[in-house]
């Protein structure tokens, strides 16, 4: 009987991986690192690691058919003469006309308008179609301050001073050339076609004692009228909710790394700023330890995808979510639809994240006007409000299950985690045990 | 004329009257004294008042002016006329940072001198310095005028795109992609323009340098990563 040495199967590098390898071919071919919209790809802890323990003997539900379970929030009841009300607590994210569309935008503003709530201006300015097509509107005071006027200041239902964003937490951003058409131009008084820097940090203001002195400007130009909101990324939440109402913010907006951007390194979105989940409870400890709390409201965004999300989200503490990517995919973002389309871009429906290069076929990310066709902005209009109150009606589920008359009432106890490391960023006991990491001494 | 008395008056009441003016009123000139260095003086004009202030002001004096002019007897902290659209803002004394930042129309004159990053981000407006500017200014300047009858300092029009920088004096140094350019007539007129606007006796267009943009880093090229 002959002997044959057993032969291995070839074996590749944790380290070295096929992705990995991959890239440094491909920056090594480019000379240029690796820019994409969207959020994080990477697997972090999230709301997925948190469960609801719903109603028991100690506890009694609520009917899902005929029992209230009330989903309002106010924000800006702190200084603003006009703070907001909205049906739900689910926002639509600051994203720029620029980036996106005329028709996306106005499919935002729809969207949110039918379902109650608000949608949010980006880096470049504000429309006036999507000032007509928004009934809430919140306008965003950027670094770039493309587009920035007193008018549009005025005319506005709350303004969002943006210190930074959970894809980017202290980085700015880059509209790439082929995305500046003319009237991309002319609202950010720039070049047709040259790539737009948005700076860093604001131009006029550095650190917390500065931004008070600004919201104080930026209330006497609005009669103190709006809710004047602070929006920072997933860096450090404690001291920078903190500093925000030190600051005079009405509401602190709190994006996690999961948070979208229209474009950015790569490099930067997966290995800067910390998981949302990791961000809510030191804000919420900030607000709580400030006697703040409910006063200054605490909105969430980064990652955000349903009802249950949203009422874990609430539950740890915010008042009111927001989104971004969901709401671009419930308008026709990444839609199987355009599967061949998205192939001949050497993607595929579902991982398309060249959102800066302005060829997006279901025509939401680009200024191209064939491509901007596709996209009815009436249809994808009904088709966010439609998804925002499915949103809406599955966080009710929930709290009703928890006992709850309002999405507000859920709190830290009604949940438990699955995993040691969602249980030490929620603060929340691992599920089946009284444990939670960091608490009690261990 | 009303006069507001800032020592015994609510910022509030001064910028609440001067966003309440009916089309046609008559009392549209106004004077503030005892300013005392208080911020978000006499911000968001938006009619064509007058304003003049009697002491020096902190940050943000007529911040976001549309159509005002406003007259500081005194100096101005950070961000003096910050986002100006239209009108006129005369500083007597000296500015510090930021003055004129990402201002999008107007004319700004500062009678002293100017801190760091005056005209960031300028968008359009005019601006006009009787002394020197400090470093870093005009950073990413969009478009208008930067007039300096003295001295700049380091890395003057870092990363500028179209503002136009005329510097009398010496520039300590260039920032990423700003270079000297030639000073052609419509630049002679356009300066002869501005120095008359903003009270300048004396002293001849010709004697300033003009700096722009190369125009190299428009587009990301990643044999440019040294200029940064």
């Amino acid at each position: 009987m002959s002997y044959h040495n057993p032969l291995t199967p070839p074996r590749k590098s944790a380290t070295f991986d096929d992705y990995t390898l991959a890239e440094i071919r491909r920056a090594a071919a480019t000379g240029i690192y690796d820019i994409r919209g969207a959020g994080t790809k990477r697997k972090v802890p999230h709301f997925d690691d948190l469960l609801f323990l719903g109603a028991s003997i100690s506890r009694y539900p609520l009917e899902g058919y005929r029992e209230k379970c009330d989903t309002s929030v106010v924000l800006g009841s702190r200084f603003a003469r006009k703070p907001i009300t909205l049906k739900t607590p689910i926002t639509i994210a600051g994203m720029s006309f620029g980036a996106l569309s005329g028709n996306a935008k106005e499919a935002l503003g729809r969207g949110a308008t039918i379902a109650g709530t608000s949608t949010t201006t980006g880096d470049g300015g504000m429309t006036d179609e999507e000032r007509g097509h928004s009934q809430t509107l919140v306008y965003q005071y950027l670094p770039s301050r493309y587009g920035m006027n007193p008018k549009d200041l005025r005319r506005a239902d709350a303004i969002e001073v943006v210190v930074g964003q959970g894809a980017k937490p202290g980085g700015g951003g880059m509209l790439l050339g082929q995305k500046i058409s003319d009237r991309v131009a002319n609202m950010r008084n720039l070049p047709k076609g040259i790539d737009q820097r948005s700076a860093c940090r604001h131009p006029d203001w550095t650190g917390p004692d500065d931004l008070e002195i600004k919201i104080l400007e930026l209330r006497e130009i609005t009669d103190w009228e709006k809710p004047i909101y602070v929006k920072v990324g997933g860096a450090r939440p404690y001291y920078d909710t903190a500093l925000a109402v030190k600051a005079g913010a009405d509401v602190v907006v709190l994006d996690g790394m999961q948070g979208g951007t229209a474009a950015t390194q790569d490099v930067f979105i997966e290995n800067v700023g910390m998981p949302t989940l990791a961000c809510i409870r030191p804000a919420v400890q900030a607000l709580q330890d400030l006697g703040m709390h409910r006063k200054v409201q605490l909105i969430i965004s980064g990652g955000i995808r349903s009802g249950a999300d949203v009422a874990k989200a609430l539950a740890l503490g915010a008042d009111a979510v927001a989104i971004g990517t969901a709401a671009l995919v419930a308008i026709g973002d990444n839609d199987p639809h355009w599967e061949e389309e998205y192939q001949k871009l050497g993607t595929t429906a579902g991982a398309y994240d060249d959102w800066h290069e302005g060829k997006d076929p279901a025509g939401i990310t680009t200024q191209d006007p064939e491509l901007m066709k596709r996209l009815d902005p009436v249809l994808a209009g009904r088709r966010l409000a439609n998804y925002l109150k499915v949103m809406t009606l599955e966080a009710q589920t929930i709290a009703r299950a928890c006992g709850k008359n309002h999405l507000h009432n859920l709190e830290p106890e009604d949940l438990v985690a699955l995993t040691i490391e969602a249980s030490a960023m929620a603060q929340v006991p691992l599920a089946g045990t009284s444990w939670i990491p960091g608490k009690g001494g261990f | 004329m009303p006069v507001f008395d800032l020592s015994t008056t609510p910022l509030r009441e001064l910028n609440s009257a001067l966003h309440t003016l009916s089309k046609g009123a008559n009392d549209t000139a106004f004077e503030i004294v005892n300013p005392r260095g208080s911020h978000a003086v006499a911000v968001g004009i938006d009619s064509p008042v007058s304003v003049e202030v009697r002491g020096s002001v902190g940050y943000y004096c007529a911040g976001m002016n549309d159509g005002g002019t406003v007259t500081v007897k005194g100096s101005a902290g950070p961000g003096v006329a910050e986002n100006m659209m239209s009108g006129t803002v005369v500083i007597e004394g000296d500015a510090s940072q930021y003055a004129g930042a990402t201002g999008r129309g107007g004319l700004l004159v500062i009678k002293g001198n100017a801190a760091s990053r005056c005209g960031i981000s300028m968008k359009g407006i005019d601006i006009v310095v009787h002394g020197n500017i400090g470093h870093m200014s005009a950073f990413m300047g969009q478009s208008g005028h930067l007039v300096v009858l003295g001295d700049a300092g380091d890395a003057l029009g870092d990363s500028l795109y179209e503002a136009k920088l005329f510097v009398r004096g010496t520039v300590k140094s260039l920032g990423a992609d700003c270079i000297e350019k030639e000073l052609r007539p419509e630049h002679l007129e356009k300066l002869a323009e501005l120095l008359e606007k903003a009270g300048v006796t004396g002293v001849k267009p010709e004697e300033f340098k003009r700096y722009g943009s190369a125009r190299k880093l428009y587009n990301f090229n990643i044999d440019n990563a040294d200029a940064y």
